[in-house]
């Protein structure tokens, strides 16, 4: 009568575990080949992505079939850091001629080169503070994890403003264009 | 209307094994097909070591496990799958020669250079048909897919793939 039991409390035990497995599985698998999100921090990326960080989605539909152009705002692994995901925009894909500004705040020496094949040429919209391909070189397309497509953008009131109104936050939803 | 049950439920059970199986097969284990034999003796060895085109009648299979990719922690002489950098569609097995920081000699110009941050040195254990860092350069670590740790198919070759140090001469500073 207890083994009964025990077996019925085991098998409620395994399909719920395994409903909460697929679960997980459901929600890796979407955001791996699907749609994911990140937090944008850092000034590389002004005036698109500004300092009050900005939470985006990340679509990875388009990296997958390789769909990916010039202009369009991309996640990428950083070649420096494999830990560290880096939000830059693609100037150039592979076969392209890129002119850059090589030190902006200092003189306007600029340097011309041709991406190479299976890599693409990205870099910040702030170009006076962003660490890109002017620094570590085009980067291998394998490296592209997503492109991004959405923003939430979080506005806050200043309670010390307004001293009477109770402090109001705003959300904005703005897609990228190309 | 029992059939259609029966069919309800077995589609039911596919997806579920397809979602668990690919979910594993992206983030902890998975096999691989090796082809070519830039990895000769470890991976598809030569059957004919005179004439490098004598292969043995079927390609390996090795087991790949992706734990290593949560810290990106490699040793030298760890045997990797990583994405080629020229082509994102295709993946190399290799063994790792160099470490970010290493500085790794490079025989057929006298040099020595230096491996980057967050980069690694591949080359494949039979150098003379092998295309590797030598030729790639230093391979970004974020490309790396997975470290290969047995081989699990011909049966007469299952085993642990060994980590070998390498002929090379590596120093770390």
């Amino acid at each position: 009568m207890v083994l009964r039991n025990f077996r019925f409390w085991a098998i409620e035990g395994f399909e719920k575990t395994l409903t909460v497995g697929k679960f997980l599985c459901f929600f890796h698998l979407s955001s791996s080949y699907l749609s994911t999100s990140a937090m944008a921090i850092g000034p590389s990326m002004i005036p698109t992505i500004d300092l009050t960080g900005n939470f985006v989605l990340v679509e990875r539909i388009s990296t997958h079939l390789g769909k990916v152009g010039s202009g369009d705002l991309v996640l990428l692994r950083s070649p420096e850091n494999p830990r560290k995901l880096v939000i830059k925009r693609i100037i150039g894909m592979e076969g392209d001629t890129v002119t850059y500004l090589v030190k902006p705040y200092e003189n306007y020496e600029s340097r011309t080169i041709v991406v190479p094949k299976g890599r693409v040429w990205v870099e910040g919209d702030n170009k006076y503070n962003s660490h890109d391909s002017r620094n570590f070189g085009a980067v291998p397309y394998g490296l592209v994890e997503g492109r991004l497509f959405w923003r939430v953008k979080m506005h806050f009131f200043h309670p010390a403003l307004s001293s009477t109104d109770t402090c109001i936050t705003f959300f904005s939803v703005k897609t990228f264009s190309n | 209307m029992s059939a259609r049950n029966l069919l309800w439920d077995a589609a039911k059970k596919c997806f579920a094994i397809g979602l668990i199986g690919i979910t594993v097969r992206d983030r902890y284990v998975s096999i691989a097909a090796v082809r070519g034999a830039s990895m000769s003796p470890s991976l598809n060895p030569l059957v004919d070591e005179a004439s490098s085109s004598r292969r043995s009648i079927s390609d390996d299979y090795v087991f790949v496990e992706k734990f290593c990719l949560e810290k990106y922690r490699f040793s030298h002489g760890d045997v990797v799958i990583f994405t080629s950098p020229t082509d994102h569609k295709e993946r190399h097995i290799k063994r790792i020669i160099g470490l970010p920081g290493d500085w790794v000699g490079i025989s057929h110009i006298d040099d020595v250079i230096r491996v980057p941050e967050g980069h690694c040195w591949v080359e494949g254990d039979n150098l003379a048909s092998s295309f590797d860092s030598r030729s790639l350069g230093p391979i970004p670590l974020g490309l790396v897919r997975g470290r290969v740790t047995h081989v699990v198919w011909p049966p007469s070759r299952i085993g642990r793939v060994e980590r070998k140090i390498g002929h090379q001469s590596v120093h770390s500073y």
